[in-house]
C-alpha cells in the first residue's frame, strides 16, 4: 500500500500554500506605496521641513504621535514645538494635518500598503469623512 | 556540547549576516540570492523527502489503537481514537495535527517511596501547541509583506493578535508567545536531566534559530525600527521575481531574512520534517479495519512453510494411536 | 531462576542519567537482565543463519565475517520495505514524551530503556550510513559508526522491549518503538543472535504446530485431562473433537492454555462453554498454536508459522475460525494474518450459530475473538450464571498490550466479567486500557534467566495491582492473554502477594450453569467453593433458600 494518490495530493496542497506569494504576484503589477506631499500648504512652504527629518518620521512617527498624545491629553503640556522658525501644534489634526491634509494620499497610502491599521481615527475626525 | 555548538552556530550566522551587510555591503547576496536559494531548497527538499518516504510502502495495517474497537453494535466504539472508517481517520489526524491529541494524553510517571505513581502533565502539550500555533499565526501575519492589496483576513488576524493595544506599534501577542514557548522548549532540554541526556545538537540548533528569528523580528518591530514600506517593496520584489535592494532598510532586516533562509534550507534535512511525516505515520493514518477489509502487501512473496502433509507424515502413527483422523491411512 | 532482590530494593530506582553521554556509555551485561543465546539446533530447524554455540557474555559473538555488510544491507532493505521504519528514523524530535511511558524505564531507570533512546541506538547508525548530514558531521549530527559493540548494545536493549506500543500512544507522531524493535530484532536474526527462549518455541511451532512442542497425542491427552477435571466438577462429560473435517468452526488458542496453570483453567472454560452451547467446532493438532513467537524474530518467520491456521481451516472445510484469549496472537490475527496468508475466500463471513449475530468487523479475516463471541451470547441471554460462585473473588482486569493497542478490545472482556462476577474493580485510567502496562515479559522475554528484568518491567503493573489490592481487597487479576497467565503469577507473588491470575473464561465457566450439572462444590481449580456446603447439607440449604 503506497497511497501515492493521497501523497501527491498532499504535496500539491503544500506547494499551493507555500508558493502562494509567488503565483499570486505573477506579472508584478502590484501597486507600490507612493505617499504624496503635494498639498496646497506644503507647496507654499519655502522650507519643506517636518518636526523631525523625513527618514526618522518614516520609522518613528507613531512614537511621536503617541508621545504628543500623552503630553497633551494626560499631562496638559500644550506648548508648541519650534522647528526652523516654524511653530507646530502637538496635534494630529491641527499639527500634522495642517500640512498633510491629504489623508488618503499620505497616511493611507503606506498604512494600506503595509497592512497597518492605526487607531488614530477611532477618535479623531479625519476631516475627509472617511477612515484610514 | 550539542547545545553550545548550536548556540555558537546561530551566533556565527548572525555575525555573518551583519558583517555581510554592514561591512562588505553584500545586500544583494543576503537580500536576494540567499532567500531565493533557500526557498528553492525548501520546496524541492520537502517534496523530494516526502516522495522518498512514499517509495517505501506500508506493508501491514498497524494503527495504534487508543480506544474501544468497533465490534458488536451495542458496544460503544471510540470512533476517533480507534477509527474504523476513513472519516474517523480524518478526524483522528485532524485532532493530532491541530490539537496534538497524543501529547494531550501525556502523564508524568514517578517512583516515589518505592511506588510507581502517575500524574497529569500537560505542560509539554501546552508549550508545544503554543509554539506551533503562534508560529503559524506569525507566518500568516507575514503575508502582509507578500500580497498587495493586503487581504482583509490578514488585517483581521493582525487586529486580533494585537487587540490588547499595548504600545505603538501595538504589541502582537503571537510573537511574544512564540519566543516564550520556544524558550520553554529549550529550558526543558537543559533543565530536565533525562531530556538533556537525549538531546542532540540537531535539537538545540532549530530552537536557537527560531528564537533568534523571533527576537530579530520583535526588535525590528518595536525597537530598532526599519522603514516598513521599503521592506515590503523588497519582499514584494522577491515574490514578483523583480528583486530590488533599497537603502533605509537596516541590517536587522537582513539578519532576520538570513536566519529564516537558513531555517528553510535546514528544514528538509532535519527533524523539522515531522511536519510532513506526521501525515504519513502508519500508526495514526490507518483505520482499524484490517479484519473487515484485507490490507495488501505489495512486496509479499511466498515463504517456506511446514505443510499439513509433512506434519501428518511425521506424526501419522501417533495421530492414529490417539484416534485423530488422518488423510492417508 | 528467582530474583534475589527484595521488592523494596528493586523499587529503589535511580533515574539520574550517567555522567557520560549515551554513545560513550557501553552497555554492561547484567545477569538477570538478558536471556541466553539460542542453541544452534533451534536456528537450524527453521533455517535461520549463523547457527552456533554462543553466549551473550562472550567477548567474541562469532558473527559472520561480513556481518557489517549484512547489517547495513538489512537496514537498507527494511528502509525500502517499511514506511514506518523509514519515517520513524527521520522525524523523531526527541521531545521525551515517550521516555517515562516505558515500563522497563520506570522499572530500571536505565536511560537506554527510554523508547526515544532505544530508537536512537539504531537511528544513530541510520544517520551515519544513510543520511548526508550523518556522513559529513558524524557524532555532531548524532551519528556513530557500526561496531560489534553496537550490535551487542542493540541486542541487549531490543530484548528489553516487549513491543507493547505504550510509547506510541503518547508520541505526537505515533512513532512506535515496537516497529523499531521488530526491525532491530530482524536484523539481529540475520546474524544468528537469537535468544534461546524465542528460538525454542519458534522451532517447536514450525515442526510440531505449537510453541510447547506438544505432539498430536499430547494435545489430545492434555485436553482429555482437562475434560476429566470438568467431569469431576460438573458431572458433565465433555468430548471435544480434533482435526474433524466438516466442523463449522475451527478453534485456535495459544498452546500455553493446554499446559500450565492457570492457563489450563481458561482452557477448561472454553471447553465447558463450547460444550454447553453444543457448538459444532473442532480443535486442530496441526494448527495448535494461536500465539506466534515468529513475530518476535522476523516477519517472514511469523508468516511461516501463521500459515497453518488458514491452511488447516481450508483443509478441514470449516466456515470460520474462533480464537482464544491471547495477546500477541490477536495483534497478529487482527493486523497481519489476512495480509500474510489471506485472502480467506474459502471461509464464510462469521455468524454466531447461537444468536445469528454477524461479526461484520471480521468479515475478511473470518476470525472472531472469543470474548466478542461470548459477549454476544450473554447479551442475547443465551447463558445462565450463578455469579455467587465467584463471590470469593475481588477481581481486577489487566488489559494486555497487544489486544489494547493493536486491536482495542476493552469492553468485551469487561462485559463478561461484570456478568459473571459480583466484585469487579478497575485499576486507574493511567494503568489500563490504551495506557495499560505490560506484564514485563511479553515478546518472548518470559524466560527464567532474565527474572530481574521481568520483575523490573512488570513493576508498574505490579504496583497498579497492589494499589487495588490495598484499596478494594483485590485477589484475582483477570486478563485475556496466555503469556499474562504464565508470567503474572510470579509477578504478583513478587509485587502483590496474595493476588491470583485467571482468564475471563475461567470466571465465566465457574459461574456458568450447565444443563444437567451436579451441584458445584469446587471451582475450576478443584478448590472448594467458599460458602457451599457439601451434598449432605443440601436440603438444609434449600430450606434456607426458600425462606
Amino acid at each position: 500500500m503506497y497511497n501515492g494518490g493521497k501523497i501527491i495530493l498532499g504535496l500539491i496542497i503544500f506547494l499551493a500554500l507555500a508558493a502562494f506569494p509567488f503565483y499570486s504576484n505573477l506579472g508584478g503589477s502590484a501597486k507600490k506605496a507612493m505617499p504624496s506631499l503635494d498639498t496646497p500648504v506644503i507647496q507654499q512652504l519655502a522650507v519643506k521641513e517636518c518636526v523631525k527629518p523625513g527618514e526618522y518620521m518614516k520609522r518613528e512617527h507613531m512614537k511621536v504621535l503617541d508621545q504628543w498624545r500623552d503630553e497633551v491629553v494626560r499631562e496638559g503640556k500644550r506648548e508648541k514645538i519650534l522647528v526652523g522658525g516654524r511653530e507646530f501644534e502637538k496635534s494630529l489634526q491641527n499639527g500634522c494635518m495642517a500640512c498633510h491634509s491629504n489623508k488618503e494620499q499620505f497616511c493611507a497610502e503606506c498604512h494600506g500598503y503595509a497592512g497597518v491599521k492605526p487607531y488614530c481615527w477611532d477618535c479623531h475626525l479625519s476631516g475627509e469623512g472617511g477612515q484610514i | 556540547m550539542g547545545m553550545l555548538f548550536s548556540l555558537f552556530m546561530v551566533a556565527a550566522l548572525i555575525v555573518v549576516a551583519y558583517a555581510g551587510v554592514a561591512v562588505v555591503n553584500m545586500q544583494n547576496l543576503f537580500g536576494v540570492v540567499i532567500p531565493y536559494a533557500a526557498i528553492a531548497i525548501f520546496l524541492a527538499g520537502v517534496i523530494l523527502k516526502v516522495l522518498k518516504w512514499s517509495r517505501s510502502p506500508v506493508p501491514f495495517h498497524i494503527p495504534t489503537t487508543c480506544g474501544q474497537q468497533k465490534s458488536l453494535p451495542w458496544i460503544k466504539h471510540s470512533s476517533t481514537d480507534n477509527p474504523q472508517t476513513t472519516g474517523g481517520v480524518i478526524m483522528r489526524m485532524a485532532l493530532e495535527i491541530f490539537l496534538f491529541r497524543s501529547l494531550f494524553r501525556n502523564i508524568k510517571s514517578e517512583v516515589t517511596d518505592g511506588r510507581a505513581t502517575y500524574g497529569s502533565d500537560k505542560l509539554l502539550w501546552l508549550g508545544g501547541l503554543a509554539f506551533h500555533l503562534t508560529f503559524f499565526t506569525v507566518l500568516i501575519r507575514h503575508l502582509r509583506f507578500f500580497a498587495e492589496p493586503v487581504p482583509a483576513m490578514i488585517n483581521t488576524i493582525d487586529a486580533l493578535d494585537g487587540f490588547m493595544q499595548i504600545g505603538v506599534p501595538h504589541l502582537l501577542m503571537s510573537g511574544v508567545i512564540l519566543v516564550a514557548a520556544a524558550a520553554y522548549l529549550l529550558w526543558r532540554r537543559v533543565g530536565i536531566s533525562q531530556v538533556k541526556y537525549i538531546s542532540l545538537a540537531a535539537d538545540y540548533f532549530p530552537l536557537f534559530l527560531i528564537i533568534s528569528i523571533g527576537l530579530t523580528g520583535i526588535i525590528m518591530r518595536y525597537f530598532a525600527k526599519v522603514d516598513i514600506v521599503s521592506v515590503k517593496k523588497m519582499t514584494m520584489g522577491l515574490v514578483s521575481l523583480n528583486p530590488v535592494v533599497l537603502s533605509g532598510v537596516g541590517s536587522i532586516f537582513y539578519i532576520h531574512m538570513f536566519l529564516i533562509s537558513v531555517l528553510l534550507i535546514y528544514f528538509p534535512f532535519s527533524k523539522l520534517m515531522h511536519m510532513g511525516g506526521v501525515f504519513l505515520s502508519p500508526t495514526r493514518n490507518l483505520s482499524n479495519n484490517s479484519r473487515e477489509k484485507r490490507h495488501v502487501n505489495p512486496w509479499d512473496y511466498p515463504v517456506k512453510v511446514h505443510t499439513y502433509e509433512q506434519y501428518e507424515d511425521e506424526f501419522r502413527e501417533k495421530m492414529k494411536e490417539a484416534g485423530i483422523p488422518v488423510e492417508k491411512e | 531462576m528467582e530474583n534475589e532482590q527484595k521488592p523494596e530494593e528493586l523499587a529503589n530506582i535511580d533515574f539520574n542519567p550517567p555522567e557520560t553521554g549515551w554513545m560513550d556509555t557501553p552497555p554492561e551485561f547484567k545477569k538477570g537482565i538478558f536471556c541466553y543465546g539460542s542453541r544452534p539446533s533451534y536456528l537450524e530447524a527453521v533455517g535461520f543463519p549463523n547457527a552456533r554455540e554462543w553466549k551473550p557474555t562472550d567477548e567474541d559473538w562469532k558473527l559472520p565475517d561480513n556481518w557489517k555488510e549484512i547489517v547495513l544491507e538489512g537496514m537498507k532493505e527494511r528502509l525500502e520495505k517499511y514506511r514506518s521504519f523509514k519515517i520513524f528514523m527521520d522525524i523523531c524530535v526527541r521531545c521525551g514524551a515517550c521516555a517515562d511511558k516505558c515500563h522497563f524505564y520506570i522499572g530500571s531507570g536505565d536511560p537506554k530503556n527510554m523508547p526515544v533512546l532505544r530508537a536512537e541506538l539504531i537511528r544513530s547508525v541510520y544517520r551515519r550510513y544513510f543520511t548526508t548530514a550523518g556522513k559529513m558531521f558524524g557524532k555532531l549530527a548524532g551519528a556513530r559508526d557500526l561496531t560489534e559493540d553496537v550490535i551487542k548494545e542493540w541486542w541487549y536493549y531490543f530484548y528489553q522491549c516487549t513491543e507493547c506500543r505504550r510509547c506510541s500512544v503518547f508520541c505526537p507522531y505515533g512513532i512506535d518503538q515496537a516497529e523499531i524493535t521488530m526491525v532491530g530484532r530482524e536484523i539481529l536474526n540475520l546474524l544468528g543472535t537469537q535468544t534461546d527462549w524465542i528460538g525454542g518455541p519458534v522451532a517447536n511451532c514450525y515442526q510440531k504446530g505449537n510453541h510447547l512442542g506438544l505432539e498430536p497425542h499430547a494435545i489430545t491427552s492434555n485436553i482429555e485431562y482437562l475434560c476429566d477435571d470438568i467431569e469431576e466438577i460438573t458431572g458433565i462429560t465433555v468430548e471435544p473433537s480434533f482435526n474433524r473435517k466438516g466442523a463449522e468452526i475451527l478453534f485456535v488458542t495459544p498452546s500455553g492454555d493446554l499446559f500450565g496453570d492457570p492457563g489450563t483453567y481458561t482452557a477448561m472454560g472454553y471447553l465447558m462453554l463450547l460444550h454447553e452451547l453444543g457448538l459444532d467446532y473442532t480443535w486442530s493438532t496441526y494448527a495448535s498454536e494461536g500465539g506466534n513467537f515468529g513475530f518476535f524474530t522476523s516477519m517472514d518467520m511469523a508468516k511461516r508459522l501463521n500459515y497453518k491456521i488458514y491452511a488447516e481451516a481450508k483443509r478441514l472445510g470449516v466456515k470460520w475460525i474462533l480464537g482464544g484469549e491471547c495477546g500477541h496472537m490477536w495483534r497478529v490475527l487482527n493486523q497481519y494474518m489476512d495480509t500474510w496468508n489471506g485472502p480467506a475466500d474459502f471461509l464464510e463471513e462469521p455468524v454466531s450459530p447461537i444468536t445469528g449475530t454477524k461479526f461484520e468487523n471480521a468479515k475478511s479475516t473470518k476470525m472472531v475473538h472469543i470474548t466478542e463471541f461470548t459477549a454476544d451470547l450473554i447479551k442475547h441471554n443465551k447463558l445462565q450464571f450463578d455469579k455467587s460462585r465467584n463471590d470469593h473473588l475481588n477481581i481486577t482486569f489487566h488489559d494486555s498490550c497487544n489486544t489494547a493497542r493493536g486491536m482495542g478490545i476493552f469492553e468485551e472482556p469487561r462485559y463478561i466479567i461484570r456478568n459473571t462476577c459480583n466484585n469487579f474493580f478497575e485499576m486507574s485510567d493511567d494503568e489500563t486500557r490504551e495506557k495499560t502496562f505490560c506484564c514485563g515479559s511479553g515478546s518472548g522475554l518470559n524466560a527464567g534467566e532474565n527474572m530481574e528484568l521481568r520483575m523490573r518491567g512488570g513493576m508498574p503493573r505490579g504496583h497498579a495491582v497492589k494499589k487495588v489490592q490495598e484499596k478494594y481487597g483485590v485477589n484475582m487479576l483477570a486478563n485475556i492473554c496466555a503469556i499474562d497467565r504464565a508470567v503474572l503469577p510470579p509477578l504478583m507473588d513478587y509485587w502483590a502477594p496474595g493476588v491470583d491470575v485467571c482468564g475471563t473464561h475461567e470466571l465465566l465457566a465457574n459461574a456458568l450453569i450447565m444443563k444437567g450439572e451436579i451441584k458445584r462444590t469446587q471451582d475450576l481449580r478443584l478448590e472448594d467453593l467458599p460458602g457451599v456446603e457439601d451434598d449432605d447439607d443440601d436440603e438444609e440449604n434449600n430450606e434456607e433458600g426458600e425462606e
